[in-house]
């Protein structure tokens, strides 16, 4: 049955359901509800809770519980996900699973606590070195983020990589009803250090990079061939298609209603998974589109670029990709209504 | 008589370290006194950046490369989900005592049930030995090449010192590869380590001062009797915190 529960709570719970055993991190708005509540409850079914003395030493904690094959996650945001990029690309690396959530704030540097989508491009393209690519799932709401992180435990452990929940502020700090997973048992996957070197790794120094870099490319592609995901609606007909996700992807859904009510013919792909970018959905997309519209939630648009790299894949003609960055916050339906009028009239000029 | 030592078999790997450096004698150290303990087959390394590193092309067993100075945050993960499992991070003191002091110390202060080793030999050897945070005052290297001035780059760290003196940990102890008498004391300190996290006392953490005579520009021998004569007079060796049981 649902029941009403915050996003941060409804996270931390269904972490230890999906049987997560280890935690460590270091609090910071708008995500620190998370830390509270596994503080307590990852205690009461046996498993790990540590509060790092930095988000430096939390990412690596979890390398260490990831290591021995054990579920392990943390969250964080802004600039405490800046500080986990070294371990992040380090975590793929070592071919271990391991959840990231990004409850994701607005700013550069030490930032605000706005809500916002800023993170975009950070955590499709891999924050830290290297040329790795985790697998980032963004809700559009609380029941959403509770399963897609289930979803992020199992795609993390099935391609032994790094899984990024990019949740939202607001997300985390909403109520809504979430129906929780049921009680999973813990497992310790067979990859893990046993202390018997039953999983024998290949050591540093007799690693190939020029295999790696193959074996690299064909993870990425399957990954990219079986894992996008998306919602869309009305893309057969739409003579303009928006692109959004999480909360403002769920408020242009609510927008398109209304602009579909007043005559227009728009659709929208909302992307569940930012990377793999869903550029599948695209193929249903009315062959004679005029425009794909992006709503994003950060200053300069970022999810353009990904819009325009997939209408370039699949169009012979160049069809126009327009931005529509609200900086923060969930944008209101009036006002990307508005904003499409003004794209219809040539008042906003397209991006690409 | 002359007694003949076992290799342990999770090190019977020739190693890469310099010609005179300590790094074999330590893991040696290690593995033995693992096999002693029955642990050689239950055991789990966090390995550090630098000289450490090459720990890894040496031992048959669970081993981690940890990022630079991170081993006692990643060994705190371990353990948390290992309980009954040796944990060890094995680091130089560039890793545990510069770019990690925040980890080391931390793991410390938490008071987290697996051993620290940390082969302190007063420069950053894998870089070509540069100044550390162990480098002693007035010690020429390739980034205080008039000698350390400690007015402006601090004094040495006595991390052993620093844990038994603020901490609550369960043993801290330093031992050197100089002599077989310092060599079978330095077992004997490894041993204790090992032995109280077995017996989850808490933390333990063994420093062990080891020549680097390809950095320092000394042979083998003078190396040894560089620490002998030198460090030991700024980095005493023996125990600073013994285990309560005992």
């Amino acid at each position: 049955m649902a029941e009403m529960i915050k996003g941060n709570h409804a996270l931390a719970e269904a972490a230890v359901r999906y049987g997560a055993r280890l935690y460590a991190g270091y609090p910071i708005t708008p995500s620190t509800e998370i830390m509270e509540y596994i503080s307590w409850r990852m205690p009461e079914v046996g498993g790990a809770f540590v509060q790092a003395e930095s988000e430096i030493a939390g990412i690596n904690m979890v390398i260490g519980g990831a290591a021995c094959g054990v579920r392990s996650f943390t969250a964080s945001s802004g600039p405490g996900i800046s500080l986990k990029q070294e371990g992040i690309t380090q975590l793929y690396d070592e071919e271990l699973a391991a959840v990231i959530i990004n409850v994701v704030r607005y700013g550069n540097g030490i930032g605000t606590l706005f809500s916002a989508q800023c993170d975009y491009h950070r955590e499709t393209r891999g924050g830290g070195n290297g040329d790795y690519r985790p697998i980032v799932l963004c809700p559009e709401s609380i029941q959403e983020a509770v399963d897609l992180l289930g979803t992020a435990f199992d795609l993390s452990e099935k391609y032994r990589t790094v899984a990024i929940l990019m949740t939202e502020g607001a997300l985390g700090q909403m109520m809504e009803p979430c129906v929780l997973p049921e009680m999973m048992e813990p497992k310790r996957n067979p990859w893990g250090f046993d202390g018997k070197y039953s999983y024998k790794k290949i050591g540093i120094f007799d690693r190939d990079s020029m295999k790696e870099a193959v074996l690299m490319n064909e993870k990425h592609a399957a990954i990219k061939e079986n894992e996008q995901r998306w919602e869309d609606q009305n893309l057969e007909d739409a003579d303009y298609v928006f692109v959004s996700f999480g909360l403002p992807g769920r408020a242009t859904k609510g927008a398109i209603k209304q602009l579909r009510a007043q005559g227009h013919k728009v659709g929208i792909i909302r992307p569940i998974t930012a990377w793999p970018f869903p550029e599948d959905a695209f193929k249903k997309v009315n062959p004679n589109v005029k425009g794909f519209i992006t709503v994003e939630a950060n200053a300069t648009g970022q999810m353009v670029d990904d819009v325009a790299l997939a209408a370039k894949r699949l169009y012979e003609r160049n069809i126009p990709v327009y931005c529509l960055p609200y900086v923060y916050g969930i944008p209101e339906l009036k006002a990307i209504q508005a904003d499409f009028d003004k794209i219809v009239n040539g008042e906003i000029k397209e991006v690409y | 008589m002359a007694k003949a030592r076992k290799i342990p078999q999770i090190a019977a790997k020739p190693s890469t370290f310099c010609p005179g450096c300590g790094h074999g004698v330590a893991i040696r150290l290690i593995g033995e006194c693992l096999e002693e303990m029955g642990d050689d087959k239950n055991v789990m390394f966090g390995i550090g950046v630098g000289c450490s590193s090459l720990l890894g092309g040496v031992l048959d067993t669970d081993r981690l490369h940890c990022l630079h100075g991170r081993a006692s945050a990643v060994c705190t993960g371990m353990k948390r989900v290992s309980q009954d499992q040796m944990v060890i991070s094995y680091q130089g003191d560039g890793d545990a005592y510069s770019i990690g002091l925040a980890e080391t110390t931390s793991a410390a202060y938490r008071n987290e049930n697996f051993t620290v080793i940390v082969v302190n030999n007063t420069n950053y050897g894998m870089t070509g030995g540069q100044m550390s945070n162990t480098t002693l005052p007035g010690q020429k290297t390739t980034t205080s090449v008039k000698g350390r001035d400690c007015t402006t780059t601090g004094t040495p760290i006595k991390f052993p010192e620093l844990v038994a003196s603020q901490f609550a940990p369960a043993y801290a102890a330093r031992g050197s590869v100089t002599s077989p008498k310092n060599i079978n004391t330095l077992k004997r300190y490894i041993r204790e380590a090992l032995e109280a996290q077995k017996n989850n006392e808490g933390y333990s953490v063994v420093e062990i001062l080891s020549p680097c005579p390809t950095n320092w520009g000394m042979t083998p021998l003078k190396s040894m009797d560089h620490i002998d004569n030198e460090i030991v007079k700024f980095f005493p060796m023996g125990e600073f915190k013994t285990r309560e049981a005992n």
